[in-house]
């Protein structure tokens, strides 16, 4: 066993799982999107991407991209939230949690991408 | 470039990773700390508001406590944050900074940059391996020829040395073993404008590692290689090695025709070294006894040709087994008044100091001359940095190996017709050494000349061209006449001419018609060659030096003369 390894897929699988806890629910009820929950989705998407940082083999290259797709997406979905509570008089209204939402799904497949990668090369190299 | 970003990629890894986690602790932490707004009511901070605040405490710009001041818990917790995130700055930029400064990490941003500078080289460029005495020279004279090489060396202070010096071309340098075939890659061998692999360094298995490299990756490049001993010569050679150079052995060959011929050696001398002492002042060796100190390869290869001539030679050698020394050797370094004194040195003509170290040489020809005044010196030189002793010593012929390779090489490259000259010449006799010499010295007076080749094609010579188009004919004297006072000739004399069937003339004569795609090789004073090429180029200048008649060269005279003529004919 190895500790890498280990963190390695701890971090992927937790990204997907936090944006998975964020994102089910009814589309545009705000009761059923916890914001701390895109917080830590994103914080640990980050650190997943930052984990494979200067892998070369084209595996990694994959697992990388697959990564910044889904910051990307979340970061997103944060941007639109700041803007609309702090920038706008409007508020919080269930179409604008509705794109968050979907926004933060979008993120989910990435990651989901990511974990398939990950299940795959680790059936491939039976060791 | 790619491999300096995944090394910097790689490294940095932990350092963001701390600095993530202290961000999202921090903003965390006043998230769920309870504040207190300007009418009392309990307030939490937004995530935004949060992440505002970390990122001016983290960076310790600090604008105050907003939107409202903070609680005492608030202030609690801030404190630790405030620790927590300058700590994991100066850690990620610190972590940054050694990561510039690693020599690891520094040689693969020059590797990156010199293979990058290399990839964009237009022209065609020579690989040269080894910056020694002879590297560096080649390097220098080819830049001034304006032809382009990169240079590679294992030492580092010699690459550093070299982007000190003012060369009219830039020349990319790396350290790095030139043994490793995907440094040699790395340097170019396989890019389309690399034009040959020259090895250089002092090791003659590493010139062979390159030269079998070269061969087999780039079969078509012209490879040229030093070699210091027999074994490793025929090596290289097996394998169709272009050029092979002994630096010994070429010396030896030269010193030779000294005896046989001192005009061949002058107009051999002339051709192809750096010498720049004045005409007069050659003499001839005597043939006499010759002593000769050190019996190393440079010793084994003068004693071989001085043997050769049927001169008695007697060596002085500090270890007569292991060189394999001939009988009636004297087992001694040379420097001393007694072994020279047992060795003859009243009696004998010549000396030649050939040990390995500079210091031993200079000291046995200073003790050999006090015993001796009359002695006719030859000295081996090791070191380029001793240039200003040995030029002080009065050594008759100062013998330099990295000077003979390192010119060797740039007149192959640089002239290549001098290559067939001096191929035909030493198969002329003494009566024609002697011919050639005295209409060189016949038009230089004293000074040394300067060769150089005039292509006839329309890109180097389009006045010539020009004219043969018209059916005129241009002969190789109308080429060397003076263009500003026709009736008088240039300073220089033509030395061969290949013509472009590959017909070879020796010396041709002044009336010999050129034609286009001929080779001229011309030797003769600096100036005459400027005359020349300007002849070559203008028509008009050559047009009246074939014809003794200047032609109107705007339209509307050549109309007028045109005119004119067909009514005189009239």
């Amino acid at each position: 066993m190895n500790l890498e390894k280990v963190v390695f897929a701890f971090f992927i699988v937790l990204a997907l799982t936090l944006n998975f806890g964020f994102f089910i629910g009814e589309l545009d009820d705000g009761t059923h999107h916890n914001i701390y929950e895109l917080f830590a989705a994103l914080v640990v998407s980050l650190i997943a991407t930052i984990m494979k940082f200067g892998d070369r083999a084209h595996i990694g290259a994959v697992l990388l991209a697959t990564s910044l797709v889904a910051d990307l997406q979340l970061i997103a979905a944060v941007i639109v939230w700041t803007i609309t509570v702090h920038a706008t008089d409007v508020g919080m209204t269930p179409s604008i949690m509705a794109s968050i939402v979907s926004l933060s799904g979008g993120a989910l497949l990435a990651n989901l991408t990511s974990v398939i990668i990950l299940v795959t090369e680790t059936v491939m190299f039976r060791r | 470039m790619h491999n300096i970003i995944y090394l910097l990629l790689r490294r940095m890894r932990v350092p963001l990773v701390v600095v993530i986690l202290a961000y999202a602790i921090s903003m965390l932490g006043l998230v769920l700390i309870p504040g207190m707004d300007d009418q009392g009511n309990i307030w939490h901070m937004s995530f935004f508001h949060a992440f505002y605040f970390v990122s001016f405490m983290g960076s310790t710009i600090g604008f105050g406590e907003i939107p409202y001041p903070f609680t005492d818990p608030q202030r609690i917790w801030t404190t630790v944050a405030m620790y927590i995130t300058v700590i994991s700055w100066l850690y990620a930029i610190g972590s940054l900074f050694s990561l510039v400064q690693d020599q690891a990490f520094r040689r693969v941003v020059a590797h990156t940059n010199f293979t990058r500078e290399v990839r964009r080289i237009r022209k065609p460029f020579y690989l040269v391996c080894g910056l020694g005495d002879a590297g560096r020279l080649v390097i220098t004279e080819l830049a001034e020829h304006g032809i382009r090489s990169v240079i590679i060396d294992r030492d580092e202070s010699k690459i550093h040395s070299l982007q000190l010096e003012e060369l009219p071309l830039r020349i990319p340098g790396l350290v790095a073993d030139v043994t490793d075939s995907s440094v040699l890659i790395a340097a170019g061998l396989c890019n389309q404008h690399c034009a040959g692999a020259i090895a250089l360094t002092g090791n003659d298995h590493t010139n062979l590692t390159v030269a079998i490299t070269s061969k087999l990756l780039a079969p078509e490049l012209a490879v040229i290689c030093r070699a210091e001993s027999h074994d490793a010569q025929a090596n290289i050679a097996s394998f169709g090695t272009d050029t092979i150079i002994n630096p010994f052995d070429t010396f030896a060959e030269r010193f030779a025709m000294m005896f046989k011929s001192p005009s061949m050696y002058l107009v051999y001398e002339w051709m192809t070294s750096l010498h720049e002492a004045p005409l007069s002042e050659f003499t001839a060796p005597p043939r006499g006894t010759w002593v000769v100190c050190g019996y190393g390869r440079f010793g084994k290869a003068i004693q071989k040709s001085l043997s050769f001539k049927g001169i008695k030679t007697i060596i002085v050698e500090l270890d007569p087994e292991g060189t394999d020394a001939p009988e009636g050797t004297i087992a001694a370094r040379g420097t001393e008044a007694i072994t020279l004194h047992e060795a003859g040195i009243q009696q004998a003509d010549g000396l030649i100091a050939g040990t390995d170290s500079d210091a031993n040489n200079l000291s046995i020809i200073m003790t050999a001359l006090e015993l001796n005044e009359n002695l006719f010196t030859v000295s081996r030189q090791n070191g380029n940095n001793n240039d200003a002793i040995f030029a002080a010593a009065d050594i008759d012929i100062t013998m330099h190996e990295g000077r003979i390779i390192g010119k060797r090489v740039v007149d192959m490259l640089t002239t290549p017709l001098l290559t067939n000259f001096l191929r035909m010449a030493i198969l002329q006799n003494d009566d024609w050494a002697n011919v050639l010499v005295s209409r060189v010295v016949g038009v230089l007076s004293d000074r040394p000349p300067e060769s150089w080749s005039q292509i006839i094609s329309t890109k180097h010579s389009p006045a010539v061209v020009h004219l043969l188009k018209k059916g005129m004919t241009v002969t190789v004297k109308d080429l060397l006449t003076d263009p500003r006072d026709t009736r008088s000739a240039l300073p220089c004399v033509a030395l061969y001419l290949k013509h472009q069937n590959y017909d070879e003339l020796l010396v041709p004569d002044d009336d010999t018609p050129l034609q286009t795609g001929d080779q001229l090789l011309i030797c003769g004073n600096a100036t005459a060659e400027t005359h020349m090429r300007w002849t070559a180029r203008n028509t008009h200048a050559l047009n009246y030096i074939c014809s003794g008649y200047d032609r109107p060269s705007g339209s509307l005279w050549r109309w007028l003369s045109a005119r004119r003529s067909s009514k005189s004919s009239a």
